[in-house]
């Protein structure tokens, strides 16, 4: 009996294999993954990994005894090279499975710089890319970050911490210009100035020498070594090369089947209906990809369920626990909850006057309230949003 | 080495050492037991690693901080004045001993 197999074995296809288990599915599962360990948490490379708060054992997700005792066949350092679906095989560098159901969690990659002296840059999506870095941080004294995203500025924070000098280079007028507005772009620009960062912004690189970092007009900033952030690219490909629809991602319906109903996509690689995007969205986070593999097993269990979690993400650079719940994208209004000089403060979004997301700076209560409200779909007004005297856990759907 | 008693909600007990620093949910991760998911792995955002305290041990807790306070409204299972997320509980040799009781769902 084939069972299910799951190509990629990041978090997205260990939870898709978890839940699989958990909802009872019985027939074999094997767990497919490039990377020589077994799967592992991503957030903390670019956090508590990198400061050395946490050794590489905190990092599995499970323990070995978790996919011996679930049955789960964990085939690690072994890459797919080939769908063929009308046979339902997979092809992989050692053999080929059969599968009944096909999950794809086949994750993201690094986009790369493309300019002279690229080849000496690094970049950190893998526990192997995290430990090259730690180690160039601990032997460097000045390190410039090309792109002033998260990953960016967690890295960034993390080499300031740990007493280097840093420079952080962003291409755009404004830092995490694609996921806050410009009054948490602002708030973050002063966090890491008053740390000692450098950040030049509105500035693109023009070539990487063994010593320097050359911008566009002639300035050259000095670094010893130099990692860039500036996006991810969905792993397609071999969607792609087995003719299953492809736009953003590896196209999916809310049901989380690809244009193949034997084959689903969950995390960083589906380009999704999302009831909180308006339209489509394809989402890099652990929320995203512990939702969607529930609601993958849910489908391949026979009982479908649309993907209508609310999204939530996570960050911390100098202390600063920053979260969102929701998305932004589209919103025509803002509310402030709070002082931002007290560092803790809400940025609540609003379209048409209806909340869409909650950007929560040390204000967590604020965060767990807006999941809370955006599952529920309660209302809340702009009004009630910037008034503190306003219990947010006390607002009752449809009121 | 400390130990933590962990028991599902079927009544199964497992004993397992938890070195101290490190927390219960991740003693329970670590070795496999079920029941504690932790899904966030353990920076508080989610609140998969709830467990039951037992009453005996309560006293030697820390007391809940702002956030767990705030995941611990959002657990599957019901929450108690015993609840608490086990990715909060970081091992110390006072808490030798300890039993934590697991919920019938964590998510």
């Amino acid at each position: 009996m084939p069972g299910v197999v799951i190509v990629g074995a990041g978090q997205a296809g260990l939870e898709a294999a978890a839940a699989l288990r958990t909802q009872g599915y019985a027939a074999p599962i094997a767990l497919i993954g490039d990377e020589p360990h077994a799967p592992y948490q991503r957030p903390p490379l670019s956090k508590e990994y990198l400061l050395g708060k946490q050794s590489a054992d905190h990092l599995p997700l499970r323990a070995p005894v978790y996919y011996e005792k679930h049955s789960i066949a964990l085939r690690m350092g072994e890459t797919v090279t080939a769908l063929d679906r009308p046979a339902r095989l997979v092809h992989t560098g050692k053999g080929e499975i059969h599968y009944d159901k096909l999950v794809l969690a086949t994750g993201a990659h690094n986009r790369l710089l493309a300019v002279p002296g690229a080849e000496r840059v690094l970049y950190l999506r893998t526990r192997d890319e995290a430990d090259a870095i730690k180690g160039r941080i601990a032997r460097s004294s000045h390190i410039a970050v090309i792109g002033g995203g998260f990953i960016g500025l967690e890295i960034a924070a993390a080499a300031r911490i740990m007493g280097k000098q840093v420079t952080v280079i962003e291409a755009l007028p404004r830092l995490m210009a694609r996921a806050v507005p410009p009054l948490l772009s602002d708030f973050f620009l002063d966090a890491h100035r008053r740390e000692g960062t450098e950040v030049i912004l509105d500035a693109t690189v023009q070539e990487i020498t063994k010593n320097s970092v050359v911008l566009t007009g002639g300035r050259s900033v000095t670094a010893d070594w130099v990692v860039a952030g500036v996006g991810v690219i969905p792993n397609v490909d071999l969607a792609y090369s087995a003719g299953l629809s492809v736009g953003n991602g590896i196209v999916v319906d809310e049901f989380l089947r690809t244009s193949d109903p034997d084959i689903y996509a969950v995390g960083d690689c589906a380009d999704h209906p999302n009831p909180f995007a308006s339209g489509r969205a394809r989402l890099e986070s652990v929320q995203n990809a512990v939702d969607q593999a529930k609601c993958a097993a849910r489908g391949i269990m026979g009982s479908p369920a649309p993907y209508r979690d609310v999204p939530w993400f996570w960050t911390d650079q100098f202390g600063i626990r920053f979260q969102m719940a929701g998305l932004s994208g589209g919103h025509d209004q803002t509310v402030l909850r709070g002082k931002i000089e007290d560092r803790k403060f809400s940025v609540f979004f609003f379209k048409q006057g209806r909340l869409l997301a909650v950007d929560s700076v040390n204000r967590f209560g604020d965060h767990v309230a807006a999941r809370k409200l955006l599952t529920a779909g309660t209302r809340l007004t702009p009004q009630q949003a910037g008034d503190e005297t306003v219990d947010l856990k006390t607002l009752r759907a449809g009121g | 080495m400390p130990n933590v008693t962990y028991i599902a909600h079927t009544g199964e007990s497992q004993t397992i050492d938890v070195p101290i620093g490190m927390v219960v949910m991740e003693g329970a991760v670590r070795n496999g037991i079920d029941g504690i998911v932790a899904e966030c792995g353990g920076a508080c955002m989610c609140a998969t690693c709830h467990v039951y305290v037992d009453e005996a041990w309560l006293s030697l807790l820390d007391p809940i901080g702002e956030e767990q306070e705030e995941m611990l409204g959002t657990t599957a299972a019901e929450r108690k004045p015993n609840s608490r997320l086990s990715c909060q509980i970081p091992m110390r040799a006072d808490l030798d001993g300890l039993i934590v009781r697991m919920p019938d769902r964590q998510t």
